[in-house]
């Protein structure tokens, strides 16, 4: 993660430093080309246009900020602002807390560890859109949980979150848990691996009990660890699209709408590129918010320190 | 020898000859349902048998995924020879572009302007006096189907129209039968509400409203009363838990709940399920208080082309869909109403009949895909999926409804 130099090179005989590793520059400019085009290239032109009135084609006819006072005025943005809120914070959270747990467990030298860790991996291996069609169905109430454990004696069991407007946005989070929390388990445990043998001696020696082993000394040295998990969570949160449109359409109503689908739903269907291009450039704005803070702290603070 | 030469030259020639004339069109559709893909074979047979080749493109998905397809596939510089899309407001920038081929020759030489009935059909192909697409089918929304095996069971008569049909409810519900089925889809409660509409309001207020945009009337009594029957309407349908509109016309086949509101195209499923109108079933059009339909339906663009071989085969396939005998045997298989009215159509059932009948007085009115773009629409659909399904008062629906309308282009 470091990105300063080490002293060695800058009291290096020569200062040129543009033909220093010349070929792996030479290398790597199809990579900066498609990363200045596409990304940088293609986020302009995006936020350029979200200020024309385009519809089905970009047009530049300047409407300055209407499509965001459209944006922030409608009903589905807020509500699909707002789920995202709901479902972010918990998948963060439960996937960071779940993930470590489970990798705890395993890292205590248990029997059949692989076969556990290929279990817990394997939701990973499925779609978003297999995963949100078999948690449709697990969650059903006519042939899911809830009649099972009918079935079972309790006649009054009721779990339908699905057709609940105010907990349908949960029953998406259940099946996200289940399909992400295998990976960050995963990384986890690799982190957990990393960890010198003779860390876990001293604390002994020392009198430390296991838990408070694991949260005082093994928690902070597996930091880069959670960093790579974090990034990779809200990656997974921001881009939550498919999950949502192959379990609940967006339904009951527009009670599971999120932003991402805000965006594909009015570029396409309702051929109205503006206000697509204008959601699409509040989510950049949530992201960046959200990184440059911590891109600060993260790599400014080392720099000076 | 020369001889010989000289006749396989003949011959290659000859073979080049019909090559060239045997030309493939790519068509894309989204017809791939049952009864769809049926009714799309009867074109694909018809242009075989002129000696060219239909080289079929479906697209699987409802018309809402296939669209973006198409459009962009046009807009990338890789047009297929011809394409479905519902006529409307939808291909508008596309023609604006420059992009679809101008089909006014054809038209002339056909007599469109003659033949096409309503006539509002070719006017939304065309756009300043060309025309620009091949209206094929008409489709229309308004249409309350009924199952008779379940006002059987309540032991009620099988209502005539929806004020019958509202009055008659408690008695389903008492005998444990839902109502009204509806699929939790923005799009088919957008439907009822167009269908309720038009009932209620009648067709002043909608044209008023939907054609000209007007908010004042969209805010007036007649459509306080729109919503408020809308707002019954959702409590009929509460506990109506189904997604996909052809769930929720099961739930009528199978009788679990008296009564849908859905287009024609729900007759497939109940030819399918083997239910003869008028025994087990009952179709109202118009919900058996106004007896008028809107003209919705499936036209094909052809998008331009650089081969000039291609455009004019384009031009002989748009021909030849409109002919009296395709025209016939498309939508029989269909199920929707044939663009012209001077052909045969006694091979079709009952509620056909009716459908037809309407068409012939005049009865129609242009849908909403018509009147509204997209924008507006996905709009509409949006107020409609949060109206349903939760407990919106109908005073705060029809304001945020005043105000898509006075948004609207």
């Amino acid at each position: 993660m470091t990105v300063t130099s080490d002293p060695a090179s800058r009291v290096a005989k020569r200062p040129n430093r543009l033909f220093k590793n010349l070929m792996a520059k030479l290398a790597s400019i199809p990579m900066i080309l498609t990363a200045l085009v596409v990304f940088v290239g293609g986020t302009t032109w995006t936020i350029v246009y979200s200020f024309t009135g385009s519809r089905m084609l970009p047009k530049t006819n300047w409407v300055g900020l209407d499509q965001y006072e459209r944006l922030w005025s409608s009903d589905r943005w807020i509500i699909s602002i707002k789920n995202l809120g709901i479902y972010g914070s918990f998948s963060m959270i439960l996937t960071l807390v779940l993930g470590f747990c489970l990798a705890a467990c395993l890292d205590r030298k248990i029997r059949f560890e692989s076969a556990f860790r290929t279990i817990f991996l394997y939701p990973f291996a499925l779609s978003f859109v297999v995963t949100g069609l078999a948690w449709q169905w697990i969650l059903n109430p006519e042939f899911g949980v809830q009649s099972v454990v009918r079935g079972w004696g309790w006649e009054t069991f009721t779990f339908n979150p699905l057709n609940d407007p105010d907990t349908v946005i949960f029953g998406i989070l259940i099946a996200g848990l289940w399909q992400g929390t295998g990976l960050i388990m995963c990384i986890m445990l690799a982190g957990l691996r990393g960890i010198d043998e003779d860390i876990w001696k001293a604390a002994k020696v020392d009198g430390i009990g296991t838990i408070k082993t694991y949260v005082v000394v093994i928690i902070p040295m597996m930091r880069p660890v959670f960093i790579t998990s974090l990034v990779l969570i809200a990656a997974g949160i921001i881009k939550l699209y498919d999950l949502v449109v192959a379990q609940t359409g967006g339904g009951p109503g527009l009670a599971s709408e999120v932003p991402a689908k805000y965006v594909i739903e009015y570029m396409f269907r309702a051929q109205n590129l503006g206000q697509g291009f204008a959601a699409s450039t509040m989510m950049l704005c949530s992201v960046v918010i959200i990184l440059i803070p911590w891109a600060y702290l993260e790599f400014g603070g080392r720099k000076r320190g | 020898m020369s001889k010989v030469m000289k006749s396989l030259v003949m011959g290659t020639a000859l073979t080049c000859a019909t090559v060239a004339h045997a030309v493939e069109l790519e068509v894309t559709h989204w017809w791939t349902s049952g009864g769809e893909a049926v009714a799309v074979t009867k074109f694909a047979d018809a242009w075989n048998a002129t000696g060219n080749t239909w080289v079929d493109g479906a697209i699987a998905g409802s018309g809402g995924t296939a669209r973006p397809i198409i459009i962009s596939r046009i807009l990338g510089g890789d047009p297929m020879a011809a394409t479905q899309l519902n006529h409307g407001r939808q291909a508008e920038e596309l023609i604006e572009a420059g992009m679809m081929l101008d089909l006014t020759d054809v038209a002339e030489a056909g007599g469109w302007r003659d033949i096409v009935n309503p006539p509002a059909l070719l006017d939304s192909c065309t756009l300043d006096g060309r025309i620009y697409c091949v209206p094929v089918n008409i489709h229309s929304g308004q249409w309350m189907w009924l199952s008779h095996a379940a006002y059987e069971k309540a032991g009620v008569p099988v209502p005539a129209d929806w004020n019958e049909f509202v009055a008659t409810a408690p008695e389903l519900q008492a005998a444990g039968i839902l109502p009204l089925a509806m699929g939790q889809q923005g799009w088919q409660q957008n439907l009822a509400f167009g269908a309720i509409t038009i009932a209620v309001a009648g067709l002043d207020a909608w044209r008023e409203v939907t054609v000209n945009k007007n908010a004042e009337v969209a805010a007036g009594p007649e459509y306080t009363a729109v919503f408020q029957a809308v707002a019954d309407a959702r409590e009929l349908a509460r506990g109506s838990n189904v997604q996909d509109w052809n769930q929720a016309t099961n739930m009528v086949i199978t009788g679990t709940a008296g009564a849908q509101l859905m287009g024609d195209w729900a007759q497939g499923e109940f030819a399918v399920a083997e239910k003869v109108e008028g025994q087990d079933y009952s179709c109202l059009p118009g919900l058996g208080l106004n007896a008028i339909l809107d003209t919705g339906g499936d036209a094909f663009y052809f998008p331009v082309n650089d081969d000039p071989e291609i455009t004019a085969a384009q031009k002989e396939l748009a021909a030849l869909l409109i002919s009296p005998e395709v025209q016939v045997s498309f939508n029989l298989a269909k199920g929707s109403l044939p663009v012209r009215g001077d052909i045969d159509m006694s091979a079709a059932n009952g509620c056909m009949q009716k459908g037809l009948g309407i068409l012939a007085d005049g009865g129609v009115l242009p849908s909403g895909d018509q009147s509204l773009s997209a924008d507006t629409q996905t709009q509409i659909e949006d107020l409609m999926a949060q109206f349903w399904s939760g407990d919106m008062p109908a005073a705060e629906a029809q304001a945020k409804y005043v105000d898509i309308i006075a948004s609207a282009d």
